[in-house]
């Protein structure tokens, strides 16, 4: 393993509901024409620039298969090594850091795009499933989501109370984040006053769908990125896990492979407790009881105290950890980006940038994404300044 | 490179138009069963997946998800990557990148398609095409080969009955490739009076639609020595994507082969391509384009390749080896395809082609993916360190 990987530059769009007058291409070269102009690199063949583009999508989210190739277009990424990731955009940080480890590459450009609003997600999840077992019989990633909402909230005795103040913390944060979807001063009332979308999930414990929007990052070499910024982020650690597919083999009230993913990362760290050594933590919680399961996941409270974790405040802005200052994916992000977003929101922290909902003094920090029905596919970023 | 690394194991389908008898998940399993087997390892000894097919062609969202616990892989790491029709030639680099950052000791990399089970060609005529742009046009790679090789005609002096030839000397290594799906034992004349799909594309110069799967190993070296007396170490390989810029080419008849075997020939020291590299699998969508690859890779000067078949000098026992197991055109599981043309090269490598075995020793071999209106991906395989 050749040195340490840096996070050298980030950007998003405002995230919304539904960028008519955007076209894909617009929305890759928004940010990755602003990474670009944050570091001044091009791509060129001589290895002063840019050398690889890594892109994160879902060909049937996005129409054309391949809509990342629109970069050659859009910011003259002609000749250029390129790669897409079929997963959620955490997994592309992922293997773009092991790009550079490789030795192969010194400088990779990482973008991830979404406009949920031109397709219906639920379908396209529903064609996620098996087509033998699961897929007859209707299951799709919000039916599998209330199905372990229902069977975590059942075995550890967590509280519907307590699912919606997970979503009263990620709007009040969402306030402070300008490129955040939507922000109220929504309370556990109105929450749990929302309409029923899947049994117990309400629709305000839900992630807002669709929206729209798109990131990119740098990422560089030790080396390189030392020359590129003065305020360089490094990824300290990463970690994958499968789990299985079909629901029924697995207890759903735990997550054995978002365990299995922090534990590799935090061991690459040298991490070994994670509460107390992150400053905060950006996780990828598509409902409500997502982030106090993620958080047990992750190491930030026993197996079944995802509840009592939320209760004592600690995961607030000003608490011990607080989780997702920028509203996470409650908020409104697409499928796909919020993995990148979620690793782009946590270097903004580090670098000192992030405004109003800066955690102060933040040094180091855990990103989070997550891929199939039910956190199937989990993936574990640590990063410090 | 960080480590240097080799590949320890290979294995393929016997690819069919059709595979009624098995599921997707089941046939991938065949290919990675024969891989394992290859290498004498086990699912347990693999830490890290690679996956992925064209899966637009094939109509499904996410398939990593429930192929991987088919394939006991639950509990480990990995994800899915896909790049259209250079997917497998991504999907191996991704391998290699991954077994060369020395973090994990066995990648397994998989890859498949079954077209038997969707229509392909919708997928695959909309690949990367802008919809302002190239979208316009009725471009698929039928029409796309069709446009490239009246250019080449035009320019070259190479007739019909030249294309014929070609397409005639892929049939006969495919006859001695039992893996291989088309096996007809063809003449010139039967060429020649196919049936026209766009002049001067016959039926039988296009790739087939294929239910096939490829699978391989690649380990960090010190492994590698451990798990096999016969490792084909990987020398270098490099993707050269130009993104869909179809009417940007100036030559209407190239596409980014030359540049990426020129970058990989330079950082590998290679001068004469012809003598120093003994075995060549070139992903060739038509069987004319064979005769622009064999220029591209500097086998010989441009618009000259198709007097090498007018003097018969192309074939597996003769003075250019170049896709002695048939090729494309004979067999095509799209996503798996550059993966096929990889664990071709590398049993050339070994000298356990078998029948198709190029003779004397096989020093190095060069493999490459193709994709859409000209993107590449070149693998560089070697005996020796």
């Amino acid at each position: 393993m050749a040195g340490r990987v840096g996070v050298v530059a980030v950007a998003q769009t405002k995230f919304e509901e539904k960028k008519a007058t955007e076209h894909t291409a617009e929305l890759m070269y928004n940010v990755t024409r602003e990474v670009m102009g944050q570091t001044g690199l091009e791509f060129k063949e001589d290895g002063t620039g840019i050398d690889a583009t890594l892109a994160a999508s879902y060909d049937l989210f996005s129409g054309p298969a391949g809509a990342y190739m629109f970069l050659g277009y859009v910011v003259g990424a002609y000749r250029r090594e390129d790669e897409r990731v079929l997963e959620d955009g955490s997994l592309a940080v992922y293997y773009g850091a092991m790009q550079i480890l490789s030795g192969h590459v010194d400088t990779v450009l990482l973008v991830s795009y979404n406009k949920e609003s031109s397709v219906g997600k639920n379908l396209i999840e529903w064609v996620g499933m098996d087509q033998i077992y699961q897929r007859r019989i209707g299951l799709d990633f919000v039916s599998a989501a209330g199905l372990q909402a229902m069977r975590y909230t059942t075995k550890y005795g967590i509280t519907p109370e307590q699912c919606a103040k997970v979503v009263v913390k990620s709007h009040r944060n969402a306030a402070n984040n300008p490129y955040a979807m939507c922000c109220d001063n929504i309370t556990v009332e109105d929450v749990l006053r929302s309409t029923m979308l899947c049994d117990p999930i309400r629709v305000q414990e839900a992630k807002p769908t669709p929206v729209d929007g798109a990131c990119a990052i740098i990422l560089a070499s030790e080396e390189k990125a030392r020359k590129i910024t003065d305020k360089p982020v490094w990824i300290t650690g990463f970690g994958s896990c499968y789990d299985h597919h079909e629901l029924g083999y697995r207890d759903l009230a735990d997550c054995e492979a978002l365990t299995t993913a922090a534990q590799r990362a935090y061991k690459m760290a040298g991490i070994t407790n994670p509460l107390k050594t992150f400053d905060l933590a950006e996780i990828s919680e598509q409902y409500a009881y997502q982030e106090l399961l993620w958080s047990e996941g992750l190491g930030f409270c026993g197996k079944g105290e995802g509840g009592k974790l939320i209760d004592s405040g600690k995961t607030q802005m000003g608490g011990d950890l607080p989780i997702n200052p920028s509203g996470g994916m409650l908020s409104g992000l697409p499928v796909c980006v919020a993995g990148m977003q979620r690793v782009a929101e946590c270097v903004v922290q580090l670098r000192g940038e992030a405004g109003d909902r800066q955690v102060p003094g933040a040094k180091k920090a855990v990103a989070h994404g997550v891929d199939g029905p039910a956190g199937q596919l989990q993936c574990v970023i640590t990063l410090e300044n | 490179m960080a480590e240097r690394i080799a590949i320890v194991g290979v294995g393929q389908t016997h690819h069919k138009s059709k595979r009624p008898d098995v599921t997707t998940a089941e046939m991938i399993a065949e290919s990675v069963e024969r891989c394992l087997e290859d290498a004498g390892l086990q699912m347990k000894d693999v830490d890290h997946l690679v996956g992925g097919s064209f899966e637009v062609a094939d109509g499904y969202h996410c398939p990593d998800k429930w192929i991987i616990p088919e394939l006991g892989a639950v509990g480990k790491a990995g994800l899915e990557l896909q790049n259209v029709g250079t997917t497998g030639g991504v999907l191996a680099v991704a391998s290699f990148n991954i077994a060369a950052t020395g973090l994990f000791d066995t990648v397994l990399c998989y890859s498949w398609q079954k077209m038997d089970e969707a229509a392909g060609a919708f997928g695959r005529g909309g690949g990367g095409a802008n919809e302002y742009w190239t979208g316009q046009f009725p471009m698929s790679p039928i029409t796309n080969f069709a446009r490239r090789t009246y250019a080449y005609m035009d320019r070259s002096g190479c007739t019909e009955e030249h294309i014929a030839m070609v397409r005639v000397k892929q049939d006969q290594c495919a006859l001695k490739n039992p893996y291989a799906q088309l096996r007809l034992g063809l003449t010139v004349e039967q060429v020649m009076s196919d049936v026209l799909l766009a002049w001067p594309i016959r039926r039988l110069h296009m790739c087939p639609t294929t239910a096939g799967a490829a699978a391989f190993i690649v380990c960090p070296e010190e492994r590698a020595k451990k798990v096999t007396d016969k490792p084909v170490w990987v020398e270098d390989w490099f993707t050269c994507h130009q993104g869909g810029a179809l009417t940007m080419a100036e030559d209407p008849t190239s596409s980014t082969l030359r540049h990426a075997c020129e970058v990989v020939y330079k950082r590998q020291n290679i001068k004469n391509p012809v003598k120093e590299i003994q075995a060549w699998e070139v992903y060739e969508p038509a069987s004319p384009a064979e005769l622009r690859w064999m220029e591209e890779v500097g086998i010989c000067e441009d618009y000259t390749a198709w007097k090498l078949f007018e003097q018969d000098k192309v074939g597996i026992d003769k003075e250019v080896p170049f896709n002695p197991s048939g090729g494309v055109t004979a067999t095509n599981p799209i996503g798996a395809t550059p993966v096929v043309r990889l664990v071709e090269a590398a049993l050339q490598v070994r000298g356990d082609a078998g029948e198709h075995q190029i003779p004397g020793k096989i020093e190095r071999a060069l493999a490459t993916g193709y994709g859409g209106q000209g993107e590449n991906v070149i693998m560089l395989l070697r005996k020796t360190l």
